[in-house]
């Protein structure tokens, strides 16, 4: 029974004050408007990202968002980049990954505070997540955040975590024509790393393709070319990280 | 396939419009989707009805309009639909373009249902 008029109806119907009488229509569909919206899908997430870079700049810490395939060799890369900021640049790491901790146990013992999230069925990082977990990780004093994005190329792009730049990885193992396969990642990436180039030797890959691919998605990106097993070219990647820590 | 986050993301926005609007469901939405924002439009399109069950949005019509990369070209000013995924200026051939469309992920028209309709009388 509608509260208002008393009549048995449960349609949708409506009450209002005029001073002649008429019937009432209790049996018309739901009404309908459309309002016209310029509203981020990710909004959420967005705000999120949002009060996570602010926390960041606050405490005057820098956070790279690190994303490649599975495989590139980003936990390594961070071991042996860990290993050389130690005593230069206080740094943190959130290390993602859908299950077990295995990353954080090897950053671990490198003077950085690591903690791990298991994203579980989630094939990327969110700022929520992130927010929670930097709050565990970033102390007085931390200059740099490190976060390890779960090994994939596509989703993790689509999600601001609100760090200060995302970098991307790939590595000589992996076709040269990545970046125009993935130029959603690569062309907002300003930084690229190419990993394990100490194994060129042994492929059939082309580098000067890889560099062409690469500026053809985006033109004046800042490449770095290293090996973390050899060392070759970790100089300039650990001078660059610790100019942007400062 | 992130799209299913996408999917929930986009149903959570929903219901936080419909209660904005004061309105009680969600007949259909259009969404602008960039062709750099790393969203697949047939994997958003499955995910969408799973993630609206039971929400504002069960079984509102989902509308999915595609936008190209849109850039910038510094030295002309030109500005052109970059030749994907090659992004060289079309008028001068040069590379230093910006990217300037393309990323978009945005609710840009929701159909509301209300429960109640403002009648016109004579």
């Amino acid at each position: 029974m509608c509260d208002t008029c008393g009549c048995g109806e449960t349609t949708a119907h409506h009450h209002h004050d005029h001073d002649h009488p008429h019937d009432h229509k209790h049996d018309q569909p739901a009404p309908t408007r459309t309002v016209q919206l310029e509203e981020k899908v990710l909004a959420k997430n967005d705000a999120y990202a949002a009060a996570n870079r602010s926390w960041l700049a606050e405490r005057g810490v820098t956070a790279i968002n690190m994303i490649s395939a599975p495989g590139t060799g980003k936990t390594y890369l961070l071991e042996k980049t860990l290993e050389r900021l130690n005593g230069r640049v206080p740094c943190a790491v959130i290390a993602g990954d859908q299950k077990t901790d295995n990353d954080a146990r090897r950053l671990e013992g490198k003077g950085a505070e690591v903690i791990q999230i298991e994203t579980v069925s989630a094939c990327h990082l969110d700022a929520h997540r992130v927010g929670h977990a930097m709050q565990h990780v970033v102390r007085d004093g931390t200059r740099l955040l490190f976060i390890e994005n779960v090994g994939n190329l596509v989703c993790p792009a689509a999600f601001d975590l609100g760090e200060t730049f995302k970098i991307a990885l790939m590595s000589v193992t992996e076709g040269e024509d990545k970046p125009v396969k993935y130029p959603s990642l690569f062309t907002q990436a300003p930084v690229v790393v190419l990993t394990k180039t100490d194994l060129i030797p042994h492929l059939d890959w082309d580098l000067a393709a890889c560099r062409e691919n690469l500026k053809r998605v985006h033109p004046g990106v800042f490449l770095f070319e290293l090996s973390a097993r050899t060392g070759e070219g970790m100089d300039g990647w650990i001078d660059y990280l610790a100019r942007a820590a400062s | 396939m992130h799209e299913l986050s996408i999917a929930q993301a986009l149903v959570e926005q929903l219901d936080h419009i419909v209660r904005r609007e004061g309105a009680a469901h969600v007949a259909a939405v259009k969404v602008t989707v960039g062709s750099l924002s790393g969203v697949e439009p047939e994997a958003l399109d499955m995910a969408f009805p799973v993630a609206a069950e039971s929400s504002v949005a069960a079984g509102a019509a989902l509308v999915l309009e595609l936008v190209p990369a849109r850039a910038l070209c510094h030295t002309c000013r030109a500005e052109f639909e970059p030749d994907f995924p090659c992004f060289v200026c079309e008028t001068c051939g040069c590379e230093d373009v910006e990217i300037r469309g393309g990323r978009e992920l945005l609710i840009s028209s929701v159909e509301l249902e209300y429960e109640t309709r403002e009648q016109d009388h004579v």
